[in-house]
């Protein structure tokens, strides 16, 4: 589904991302783990589009397409969303106006069924039943005046609606409580199927254990310094990172003497 | 530029002695005509050497041969035919309509109206009971402080109209004015001079509209003055929509005197027109009155809209709200002036103003300049003003969820619309407007949940 090959990104003349490669199938989750400002935040954005991001080197191809060529509206209506470790706050938009107009778009790009405010409704209704959350934030702004948490649960909702074929969930789990963390990872296990696949970002197991990747990434840096099953992540949770940080083997479970 | 002065003053004179001829004016009106016009003569046009007019050149409206519209017209019209677009659902049977200035009661449905005095200012002036106040209104600052546009309408209007809502009555239904421009046949751009007087007795409640549209694009002048007076406890909305032809010059000026504990509240809405400049003045002179004078002004291309507002605190206890929001795209300019006045002894005023601006395009330009002049000690007054473009955080968040950047951008732009749009209590309004902010780039939405 997804072919990241030697990406390297840059922000402001600043590289990022020095060289990632990455291969997500379908029916796969994956987790990218990695401490503060090892880019995790800015892989995600890349895959979205956001415009601050140059991509100097390397390819992305999503279904055989090159995903750097499209439009960030592009992008979503072909099914990839990304979840925002800091969802932005839309004044004056209502979060039901907001979610049909997305919903209809896409349906509109793919030749399907647009919905009047009165069927979406429906639509909604069931869709905020999977992440617990109450018909009251349906005609508030956008994220205005949202919690960190009801912001989250936000995005989550967004992708229950959006019914994205590629996740990329930027550390979902920051700003959730333990009961909200577990509500908001079983929304997304309910939403998972063969078809799709999901890339968890986080720096912390905790989402893990609800979320149970089949590969986890560790990233260092703007690399990846090391790949496992979901064992990785435990052993990171007790270990931490600075152990990986000055070129660790990639693909052994223990650290390099050297 | 001299014969250019002499037509331009011989269409007017000639229309001024058009009026004269007209049998049953008070002599009063005839002098006021003749000496407001030969004031206008001596004044001119405002200048932008004038601190009032600084950024608003009117340079064109001087230029332009206008005949001034003093008979009544605009015969191809009916209520069925042409006419039916502009009227709102809530006043299919209570609006009053003026066909480039002129009040035409055979146009006109006022079934919905009970209990409502309106006629034809010309009958009213009649009637003594009514001759003092619409006098008082005609000769409102005749003594100097009116500017030409003012003081032209004041010689050229012509088919006026006054409204008086009796004491105690609650007006449901809300009153339209309607205001169309027609393009006079064979004759050069129009100039229509509407002048509307409306009185809300003690303790009455009614909500007026007042609506500036266009039968077909092209270039006219409105020249407008509408003088509203409200008696102590009377409860008034008004809404002002000015969507004239984009070739259009439109010149307004709104009064409004405030009765004890009397409630003014108004939502100017400024979208087309080349050159619009609306004055507003509300005047709290008693004790215990309050207004909330809010506005939403949306140019583009190389539109034009001027904004100067005087909301003058005179008497203890008054409460005055202001929010004007302004959308600004292409190379459009926009200006607004807002001033508050607290007066000596004015104590216990509660005054807030805001003007927040939106700037679409680089080449967009605001001038704005909120102003605040307090001569009292005890009082809560706040004022500010804001610049700000699209964010682009904003804008790729609902990019990355489908939404083409057209679209995204239409929306930001409706959500900075909609703070004033959304305290509009007449339907049919807030939906005309939320279709004209969502459809600013054409982009077809309708996003009604
Ligand atoms: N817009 C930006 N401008 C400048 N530096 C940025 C910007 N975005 C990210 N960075 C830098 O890139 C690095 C990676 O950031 P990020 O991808 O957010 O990390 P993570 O999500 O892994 O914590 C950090 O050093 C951060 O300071
Ligand atoms: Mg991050």
């Amino acid at each position: 589904m997804l072919e990241i090959r030697n990406l390297h990104a840059s922000v402001d003349g600043n590289e990022i991302l020095k060289g990632i490669n990455l291969t997500i199938n379908k029916g796969e989750v994956h987790a990218i783990m990695g401490p503060n400002g090892s880019g995790k935040s800015t892989l995600a954005k890349v895959l979205a589009g956001h415009p601050s991001y140059e991509v100097t080197g390397g390819e992305v191809l999503y279904y055989g397409k090159n995903l750097l060529d499209m439009s960030p509206d592009e992008r979503a209506r072909e099914g990839v969303f990304m979840a925002f470790q800091y969802p932005v706050e839309v004044p004056g938009v209502s979060n039901a106006q907001f979610l049909r107009l997305a919903y209809n778009e896409k349906q509109k790009h793919l030749g399907q069924e647009e919905l009047d405010p009165l069927e979406f409704k429906d639509l909604l209704k069931e869709k905020a039943a999977l992440v617990e959350m109450d018909a009251s934030f349906m005609t508030r702004s956008v994220n205005e005046g949202f919690s960190g948490g009801e912001k989250k649960r936000n995005e989550i909702l967004q992708m229950a609606v959006l019914d994205p074929k590629l996740s990329v969930l930027d550390e979902t789990d920051s700003g959730l409580d333990i009961d909200a963390l577990r509500i908001v990872a079983g929304g997304v296990n309910k939403l998972h199927d063969p078809e799709k696949a999901v890339i968890v970002v986080t720096h912390y197991q905790r989402l893990l254990n609800y979320i149970v990747p089949d590969f986890v990434h560790v990233l260092s840096a703007g690399r990846i310094v090391k790949e496992g099953g979901k064992e990785l992540a435990l052993e990171l949770e007790e270990r931490g990172y600075d152990w990986l940080k000055n070129g660790a083997n990639k693909h052994t479970a223990a650290p390099v003497a050297s | 530029m001299v014969t250019e002065l002499a037509n331009e003053k011989s269409a007017y004179s000639s229309a001024l002695r058009d009026l004269m001829k007209v049998s049953g004016e008070p002599s009063w009106l005839r002098e006021l005509r003749g000496s407001s016009f030969d004031q206008f003569e001596r004044v001119g046009f405002p200048g932008v050497e004038q601190e009032e007019w600084k950024y608003t050149n009117v340079a064109l409206i001087k230029r332009t041969n206008f005949t001034p519209v003093v008979n009544s017209n605009g015969t191809a019209l009916s209520k069925r035919n042409g006419l039916a677009p502009f009227i709102y659902d809530e006043t299919r049977d209570s609006t009053f309509v003026f066909v480039n200035g002129i009040f035409r009661d055979d146009l006109s449905s006022c079934n919905g109206l009970s209990g409502v005095v309106a006629l034809d200012l010309n009958d009213a002036l009649q009637i003594s009971e009514y001759e003092r106040v619409i006098r008082a209104s005609l000769e409102r600052n005749a003594d100097g402080d009116n500017n030409g546009f003012e003081l032209l309408n004041t010689a050229l209007f012509a088919g006026g109209l006054f409204v008086k809502i009796p004491r105690g009555v609650n007006l449901s239904t809300p009153i339209q004015l309607q205001f169309v421009s027609e393009p006079v046949k064979g004759e050069s751009p129009a100039a229509a001079f509407p002048r509307v007087l409306i009185v809300g007795e003690e303790n009455s409640a009614a909500t007026i509209i007042e609506s500036y549209r266009a039968t077909a694009e092209g270039v006219y002048l409105t020249n407008a003055i509408v003088d509203i007076v409200l008696d102590e406890g009377a409860r008034f909305q008004h809404y002002k929509v000015q969507r004239e032809s984009a070739g259009a010059s439109h010149i307004a000026t709104t009064r409004a005197d405030l009765g004890p504990k009397a409630s003014y509240d108004t939502t100017t809405i400024n979208f087309g027109a080349a050159l619009s400049r609306h004055d507003i003045h509300v005047t709290m002179d008693h004790e215990g009155a309050s207004c909330s004078v809010d506005g939403l002004y949306m140019v583009e291309g190389s539109q034009h809209t001027d904004t100067h507002s005087v909301i003058d605190h005179r008497q203890p206890h008054c409460t005055s709200r202001q929010l004007y929001k302004g959308i600004l795209d292409g190379k459009s300019r926009a200006v607004f002036n807002g001033k508050v006045f607290v007066r000596h002894g004015a104590q216990q005023t509660d005054a807030q103003q805001t003007n927040k601006n939106l700037l679409l395009s680089s080449e967009a330009q605001i001038d704005t300049k909120p102003q605040l002049e307090i001569y009292a000690d005890d009082v809560k007054c706040t004022h500010g003003a804001a610049v700000g473009q699209l964010e682009p955080d904003e804008l790729f968040y609902l990019e990355s969820r489908g939404i083409n950047p057209a679209l995204a951008k239409n929306m930001l732009t409706y959500g900075f619309a909609g703070e004033v749009i959304e305290k509009i209590q007449i339907e049919s309004i807030r939906r005309e407007l939320d279709e004209a902010v969502l459809n600013r780039l054409h982009s077809d939405l309708t996003i009604d949940v």
